[in-house]
């Protein structure tokens, strides 16, 4: 087999096996709690029978490995199970399925993000490359000193910086709902986006400049303008066929990044997103909602670092041209 | 293209001044300062003309070199003077105008081939690149040019190797294939920069071979810049020794081997002038028998090996990377657990691991390592180095404990002031010393060194082994000497061990193992040591063709 | 060659010569040819542990105190004079607040730092000289644990332990000191590897002695520097999580429930800007914080990093 191939496949493997153990772990979290979870949940005045229909209905009546291949089963088919909420004080069941919460709310969270990494990845990859070319000069010199200042910010100390200078021009509340028209969803979303891009690019557009000037400094970049090759030719030519692995690792660092960034952004601007989802049901301490909201980023996380590890191995010339 | 493009008078001459450098002062960018790496050195090179460019580490070869291209590495300037090359004057020229030149009148031979080429593109591109980019020649001509000159430098399957990336070749067949691209362009003037340092002998004086064959063939002009005078005497016309960034002497390649002007000239040869007559004994300290040894179970390093140590003496280890040298040091010292064999000390067994072998067992063999700057922890100071020891094997007072020390410094050749220096600020042969002296604290039986010398300049090595002979015949101590350098090996051994490919090829009295009849691999290995006569080279093919 | 055995002598063999000074003269020589943001960053992270070591000294009210009057703004712009920040919600003094904010808020985070060392750095160590089962154990579980983006495992956890001081500070030093675990390994694995701690075993040292006086000091430049930068990371998971309500709780003055409580007037900042104030004052001391912490770092990297050049 091709050693791309194998090398590929190995790494989807792994990507599996991570994702395996990472589902084990969210999901023992249900059986660390607290033995008297289900008065909780129920209220003080639920009845015993109550109580215990709905240990059943958790499963904890089972053994553990039966109670996570069915949990594994219903997710693989879009069953995440059914939200705490709405169960308290009263022996009705008001409560909904999480599939039924979340999905708008995922869709919500992916256009915000969407919006994000289109301004984000070009900005930032055009100032990091840009910064290097030009090491020392004033320019770099700049922009390294306020990305520095801005990555030390929180996300909210930005979020409310920019509703000071723009509250006039941007809506505050990013109150979007389903049926909105793109360009008003656009003008909602202007002030988290912008927060979150803030955010970004200061990350992306370090590491990239760091990942450029690592690879110029190699001796065949030297080689190539010693053989008096343009200096357009030794970027295009020498650098970017070996660049492709650091810039994806750097750009799926940094969406992975904006991935959990969104929780606070979404809070601050009261964004109906994944993350205020996520929020709200730790507070409440809506288990099965705050699983699969877990669960969900979880695998977003790993899935662009595989991507970009995959990107890394297709591009790597060693690779590709074995012995 | 054709090949007779050598004989195209049109740029010159044979005779007329190519390159002419005046007052050259280059500064280096460190610690915050500007400091001179180069203080004003002049260089005159003809056309048709090879120069060496010789000195140790620190002389400021390479920026010499890199200079005479109007070329300045990131954190270098070329502070002032003149370069004029051709009749341009290469201080006054822009980078465009720079640029012209490069690849196409001036090439660059770089020290590592493996990282020199451009991993994602093929060895054939990479060679006409230049050529073609400044239009010197089409990129068909260009191509079947490269396939030419492939096969004059006696690369394997010249039509085929060019569609090959630099990581599916050999690093000696990469240096050939980096010299062929330096000479598409047919340029005026190649600067070598040390292009065979890191290849073993047997392969480096294949490529010194084809290197000097192609630019004797187009006339070209060459800087040939290297640490190592036997190499740069076969390839050079005439000499300049560089110290410090100041001239030491320039003369004639024969006439500065016989009759060198300066003492420091002849201090780069002087491990050469050392010979220790070897003395024959049975008396076998330390054998090793019948050794079979892999890494992680499966690489298989060591195949049967014996060597036989006596007491008192000095048993060289030589071979190429890979014949299995410092693995058989692991082996000895434990770090490695052989697959069957055995090690006996003083006619008892060594048990196999580290940790089973007892502190009295530790201490009778010590160890000497190839780099003394990671082989002294950069946080404690030369007494506590050499205190260590003292304290743990012999539990020593404080005061006994500070006594001793000084005497182990007087030993080495050092004083009381050192003690409270740390490793960075010795200098390379201090260093060393200071890992003798650790050794010698153990009052061992065996010290085994592996390539102790081979980091350090030439007049350092010269007084390293001269002390580690002094203190051989003072305190009859045993040495396992690992190297892959001849002429240490005569400096200092009395019986030879001869490894390739994880065997021993033979072992015997130095006399016995350096004078005929050889077996086929120590007959190669012995003859592709350089020597210093500008004719060895010669004598070389002569007799290579002739066998 | 007898002229020139005299001529040479290894004692005078041309080396680094250093004037050797005491750590405090270094430190002093340093900072002098410090750049201006390491001094704003060394100022500031001064002025912080100064107030919050002298918290009840310093601050006009106790950290609960309530008055009568809620909701006040700033006196500079029309509140009561004895409240320079104006009061909260529930008419506590936020000047006050915020004086016990930076005890409370600096106070947990570098206990969790400390805790997150004390785990991620010894495993590190062990895992780095080990190199058998243990590490590879110890480092799968740390590559898993990585996979989930540390502020949603936080969160996922709080859910279940519930939001408590010491459960926050145990979830996020647990967390966080995956990164510090492979941060120590490698950074000992390129020292367990030299010359000088193979020439200690071969003597026969033991671990402790191999980890303690071979490894450790040569290790603490980038650990120290890791120090910082885990502080200012943890530092601002814990303002955040304390802003999202779910980490440090009330009455307990902390910055990031104080940004929390000031929020609620958002939505009308476009008609009167200072009522972004209680947010902003909290958010900018979380900030500024962070920036000099981050400032001191940059310059200390690349001071460590110099002075490795020079050898």
């Amino acid at each position: 087999m091709h050693p791309v191939l194998t090398t590929v496949l190995q790494r989807l493997g792994l990507g599996f096996i991570t994702l395996f153990f990472v589902s084990i772990i969210i999901f023992s979290s249900i059986a660390l709690l607290p033995g008297d979870f289900g008065e909780q949940v129920l209220g003080q005045t639920a009845l015993p029978e109550t109580v215990e229909a709905f240990r059943r209905e958790l499963g904890l009546d089972k053994p553990a490995w039966v109670r996570y291949f069915e949990w594994v089963a219903g997710v693989l088919q879009g069953d995440l199970g059914t939200s705490f909420s709405g169960r308290a004080d009263s022996n009705s069941d008001r409560s909904r399925a999480v599939v039924e919460l979340i999905g708008p709310r995922l869709w919500n969270t992916l256009f915000l993000a969407s919006v994000t990494a289109l301004i984000a990845v070009p900005l930032s990859l055009f100032l990091g490359v840009t910064a290097a070319l030009k090491r020392n000069s004033f320019y770099d010199r700049s922009v390294n000193a306020v990305t520095l200042t801005t990555i030390s910010f929180p996300e909210f100390f930005l979020a409310y910086g920019l509703i000071v200078l723009l509250a006039g021009t941007f809506p505050t509340l990013s109150n979007v709902t389903a049926d909105m028209p793109l360009g008003e969803r656009l003008y909602k979303i202007a002030l988290p986006a912008l927060t979150m891009t803030l955010v970004i690019v200061a990350h992306m557009m370090r590491m990239t400049r760091a990942a450029i000037i690592n690879l110029l400094a190699s001796p065949y970049i030297e080689m190539a303008q010693l053989k008096g090759v343009s200096r357009s030719r030794v970027i295009l030519k020498h650098a970017l066929p070996n660049a492709w692995a650091p810039i994806a690792t750097v750009i799926a660092f940094n969406l992975a990044y904006l991935v959990v960034g969104v929780v606070v952004v979404e809070v601050v601007f009261v964004y109906p997103g994944i993350g205020q989802l996520m929020v709200d049901s730790v507070s409440s301490r809506d288990i099965p909602v705050a699983q699969a909201c877990a669960l969900i980023f979880a695998a977003t996380y790993i899935l662009l670092n595989l991507i970009a590890d995959i990107i890394g191995i297709v591009t790597n010339p060693r690779l590709l041209h074995p012995r | 293209m054709s090949t007779d493009r050598a004989d195209d008078t049109s740029r010159g001459e044979k005779g007329d001044i190519l390159l002419e450098m005046k007052d050259v002062k280059i500064d280096g960018f460190s610690d915050e300062m500007w400091h001179p790496i180069i203080k004003g050195v002049d260089l005159t090179l003809r056309r048709g003309e090879v120069l060496g460019l010789i000195g140790e580490s620190g002389a400021g070869k390479s920026t010499l070199g890199l200079a005479a291209m109007g070329f300045a590495r990131p954190g270098c300037k070329i502070h002032s003077g003149s370069i004029m090359f051709n009749g341009i004057d290469l201080m006054a020229a822009t980078e465009d105008e720079k640029r012209e030149l490069w690849g196409s009148r001036i090439a660059y031979v770089a020290q590592s081939a493996a990282a020199s080429f451009n991993p994602a593109h093929r060895l054939i591109d990479q060679t006409v690149e230049a050529t073609v980019g400044h239009g010197v020649n089409d990129a068909e001509d260009a191509r079947s040019d490269a396939v030419e000159l492939y096969e004059s430098l006696q690369l394997p399957n010249p039509d085929m190797i060019g569609a090959r990336y630099p990581h599916q070749v050999s690093g000696g067949q990469l240096q050939r294939v980096m010299t062929a691209m330096a000479m598409s362009p047919r340029p005026d003037l190649i600067i070598f920069d040390e292009p065979t340092t890191a290849l073993d002998v047997t392969t480096q004086v294949e490529v010194l071979l084809s290197m000097r064959e192609i630019v004797d063939r187009f006339h070209t002009a060459a800087i040939y810049i290297t640490h190592d005078l036997a190499v740069v005497a076969q390839m050079a016309d005439k000499i300049k020794v560089l110290r410090y960034g100041v001239e030491v002497e320039e003369a004639e390649t024969d006439a500065m081997l016989e009759q060198p002007k300066e003492e420091y000239t002849r201090s780069l040869w002087s491990v050469r002038a050392l010979e220790k007559p070897e003395v024959d004994s049975d008396d076998i300290i330390l054998s090793v028998n019948n050794i079979h040894a892999a890494y992680g179970g499966s690489v298989k390093v060591l195949d049967d090996v014996s060597i036989k140590i006596p007491r008192g003496r000095t048993v060289a280890v030589v071979g190429e990377s890979g014949s299995g040298k410092s693995t058989t040091a692991r082996v000895l010292t434990g770090l490695l657990e052989p697959m069957s064999g055995s090690i006996e000390f003083n006619g008892e067994v060594l048990p196999a691991a580290l940790r089973d072998r007892s502190k009295d067992q530790l201490r009778r063999i010590q160890m000497i390592y190839q780099m003394a700057d990671t082989a002294m922890n950069p946080r404690h100071t030369v007494g506590e180095i050499i205190g260590r020891p003292l304290q743990f094997y012999h539990d020593l007072s404080a005061s006994a404990r500070h006594k001793r020390i000084v005497e182990l410094l007087e030993m080495i050749e050092l004083d009381e002031s050192f003690i409270d220096r740390l490793p960075s600020e010795l200098s390379g042969g201090q260093k060393q010393r200071v890992c003798i002296a650790r050794a010698l604290a153990a009052d061992p039986e065996v010290i085994i060194c592996d390539e102790v010398t081979s980091a350090l300049d030439q007049i350092v090595q010269e007084g390293i082994l001269k002390l580690l002979l002094r203190l051989q015949k003072e305190l009859n101590i045993t040495y396992l000497f690992i190297t892959h350098d001849i002429a240490v090996v005569k400096a200092i051994s009395d019986e030879i061990v001869v490894m390739f490919q994880g065997q021993v090829v033979e072992q015997g009295l130095k006399s016995e193992i350096l004078a005929p009849p050889y077996p086929d691999y120590t007959k190669l290995l012995l003859s592709s040591v350089p020597e210093m006569d500008s004719g060895w080279l010669d004598e070389f093919v002569a007799n290579r063709d002739a066998s | 060659m007898s002229d020139q055995e005299s001529a040479y002598s290894a004692a005078g063999e041309v080396a680094q010569k250093r004037v050797r000074r005491s750590a405090f003269e270094r430190a002093w020589i340093a900072l002098k040819k410090a750049p201006f943001s390491a001094w704003f960053g060394l100022i500031v992270i001064i002025c912080y542990a100064i107030v919050a070591i002298f918290a009840p000294l310093l601050s006009p009210y106790g950290e609960a105190q309530v008055f009568a009057k809620a909701d006040a703004p700033w006196a500079m712009f029309g509140g009561l004079p004895e409240h320079v920040f104006g009061t909260d919600q529930i008419g506590r003094d936020i000047l006050s607040r915020l004086i016990y904010g930076a005890r409370n808020t600096i106070g947990i985070a570098i206990l969790t730092t400390l805790l997150s060392f004390a785990i991620g750095g010894s495993l590190g160590l062990v895992a780095a000289i080990n190199r058998s089962w243990l590490d590879q154990l110890l480092s799968r579980a740390v590559d898993v644990l990585m996979s989930i983006p540390s502020l949603i495992f936080a969160l996922m956890l709080l859910s279940i332990f519930g939001s408590s001081i010491s459960s926050l500070i145990i979830i996020i030093a647990v967390l966080d000191s995956t990164r510090v675990f492979r941060l120590t390994r490698s950074v000992a694995a390129n020292v367990v590897v030299m010359d000088y701690v193979e020439a200690a075993r071969l003597r026969g040292e033991g671990l402790g002695w191999v980890m303690r006086r071979e490894i450790l000091p040569n290790i603490m430049p980038p650990l120290v520097a890791e120090f910082g930068l885990r502080f200012s990371f943890v530092f601002l998971t814990i303002a955040s999580l304390s802003f999202l309500g779910l980490g440090i709780q009330p009455p307990t003055a902390d910055w990031g429930s104080m940004v929390r409580d000031g929020s609620r007037f958002i939505q009308f900042v476009a008609y009167d800007w200072t009522l972004a104030l209680p947010s902003l004052l909290p958010a900018g001391a979380v900030a500024l914080l962070t920036v000099a912490v981050n400032f001191m770092v940059d310059w200390f990297l690349h001071m460590t990093s110099g002075l490795r050049d020079e050898h």
